[in-house]
């Protein structure tokens, strides 16, 4: 059987006494989209940080790449992470970089690549994204929805194996939601079919995902296919999909 | 709050403050040796905590060696000791206000900006960003700037130090009227190069300290924009503390040491 690219067994996680994950466990394969779905607070956010090893869990195993990473040092997680894209919620762009320059940082850091190279595969990806002839642009002259788009194409620039997303529609309109959901889409044919996506947004899921988890209080309420999901009859998942979720 | 609650929370904080920034040093040792060297970022915050600082550094000096020189000279005068001015102002210079001034008026300039713009990445999830690219961002943001302040630190005291004795020579040249090779040579006299030394030597534990608690800060800043400003007035003040406070101890293990 192949090896999972993530896998994750029993996380839990808390802050101060406020626990977030209470025993999280669930296995991502090469070829897969999850989709991680909750309200606000469900811990959706703090689960993929600590997929990528950027936060640690208090208990449990976590798995990239066939690679324990809940203890291990911060230097030596570097070479795994990576191999994973993580497209944040905020975008997070380098304030004082052009476009070009954040989309070429991790190229500039990870290759030896020649400036044509560079330039040729940062061109190549921002096309992708939809955003081509934005080079110069500071990233606080683009729109949230660019913004998002020039954090997806900074995440697979690398061409990693597995790419995590943050909440991507998070904070817009329709149009850049559907437009942010289609390059999803497109990416999993083409540049990166494994993928966790950490949304609230229900339509956007189904769109983009062939597996779908409901986190709530904790644990995952339920796991299944988009239609499985629709179709369960757990009582939080009637909830969720009503609107009517609330976490405590 | 009761007082007791109150200070048990300070007393928290503190241990967890100190143990933080222990750790941080660790790791920037722990990092000093792993490749990328990043030597253009070194020279750029060279350039930065250096050259930009140095007039801020030259303008402190050269009023504190006037001051000094007046002070003395006119306290001196009544034991008919005026012509031992130099050594005394250079002394003082060379041995503690040099070091102390500089590392607290470079100091606080150079960490608060460095908190400023660390923590701000830290709000924005920039160094989040860095981490999840596979950059070490200890390496990259932390290491250079610590390099730096290593270099810099006593460069600029050599200069501070410099101009300071000279403003002590104006003052009691052109307002005392004492004669300028008396001022030269009482000071070539009195003054061993242990004096400097001491002085550079802990120009250079200021340098680490005060680049140390600026990084810590920003890495640590949370809570928004309201968060980054507290951030940075905390390092402002945690700066001159850490700099009064370690002068003494520093001085005390240099006297045990080579005096």
């Amino acid at each position: 059987m192949i090896e999972p690219l993530v896998e994750l067994r029993d996380v839990h996680k808390a802050f101060d006494a406020k626990s977030v994950l209470r025993g999280v466990s669930f296995a991502l394969r090469k070829g897969t989209t999850l989709a991680v779905m909750g309200g606000s607070g469900s811990g959706k956010t703090v689960l993929l940080r600590i997929t990528d090893g950027l936060i640690r869990p208090d208990a449990g195993e976590v798995a990239l790449f066939g690679t324990r990473i809940e203890r291990m040092r911060e230097e030596a997680m570097l070479a795994i992470r990576k191999r994973a894209g993580f497209v944040f919620q905020s975008a997070a762009l380098f304030d004082s970089l052009s476009v070009f320059e954040n989309v070429a940082y991790p190229l500039r850091e990870h290759t030896g690549m020649s400036l044509g190279e560079i330039s040729d595969r940062v061109h190549r990806f921002l096309s992708l994204v939809g955003m081509p002839d934005t080079d110069e642009l500071m990233p606080a002259e683009l729109s949230g929805g660019m913004r998002k788009r020039v954090g997806i194409a900074r995440a697979l620039v690398l061409e990693p194996e597995v790419v995590f997303f943050d909440e991507p529609t998070a904070g817009l309109d329709p149009t850049n939601a559907r437009l942010v959901a289609e390059l999803i889409v497109t990416l999993r044919a083409g540049v990166c079919d494994t993928a966790i996506v950490v949304t609230h947004d229900v339509e956007f899921a189904i769109m983009v995902a062939d597996q779908m988890a409901i986190l709530h209080q904790g644990r995952f309420a339920d796991v299944g296919t988009p239609a499985e999901i629709r179709a369960s009859s757990n009582p939080d998942v009637r909830r969720f999909l009503a609107g009517d979720l609330r976490e405590d | 709050m009761s007082v007791l609650a109150y200070a048990r929370q300070q007393g928290r904080e503190s241990v967890a403050w100190y143990g933080g920034l222990g750790l941080l040093a660790v790791s920037v040792a722990r990092n000093l040796r792993l490749p990328p060297s990043y030597l253009v970022i070194v020279a750029r915050e060279i350039d930065i905590i250096g050259v930009r600082s140095l007039v801020v550094a030259v303008t402190a000096a050269l009023f504190t060696g006037m001051v000094l020189a007046l002070q003395t000279a006119v306290n001196m005068a009544r034991f008919g000791a005026e012509n031992y001015v130099g050594p005394v102002v250079a002394l003082s210079i060379l041995r503690e206000l040099g070091p102390v001034l500089t590392a607290i008026l470079v100091g606080g300039k150079v960490a608060s900006g460095i908190t400023a713009e660390l923590g701000s990445m830290k709000v924005t999830e920039q160094i989040d960003a860095l981490r999840a690219i596979g950059v070490n961002y200890v390496k990259k943001l932390i290491v250079p700037r610590l390099l730096a302040a290593l270099i810099v630190f006593p460069l600029v005291t050599v200069v501070a130090d410099a101009v300071g004795l000279v403003g002590g020579m104006l003052v009691a040249v052109f307002d005392r009227s004492l004669d300028m090779y008396l001022y030269w040579n009482t000071i070539s006299y009195w003054v061993v190069m242990k004096d400097f030394l001491s002085g550079i030597g802990k120009s250079v534990v200021f340098g680490m300290l005060v680049t140390l608690i600026g990084c810590y800060n920003g890495l640590e800043t949370s809570g928004g924009t309201e968060g980054l400003g507290r951030s940075t007035t905390d390092t402002v003040v945690q700066v001159a503390m850490a700099v009064i406070v370690s002068d003494f101890f520093l001085t005390k293990l240099f006297l045990l040491l080579f005096w």
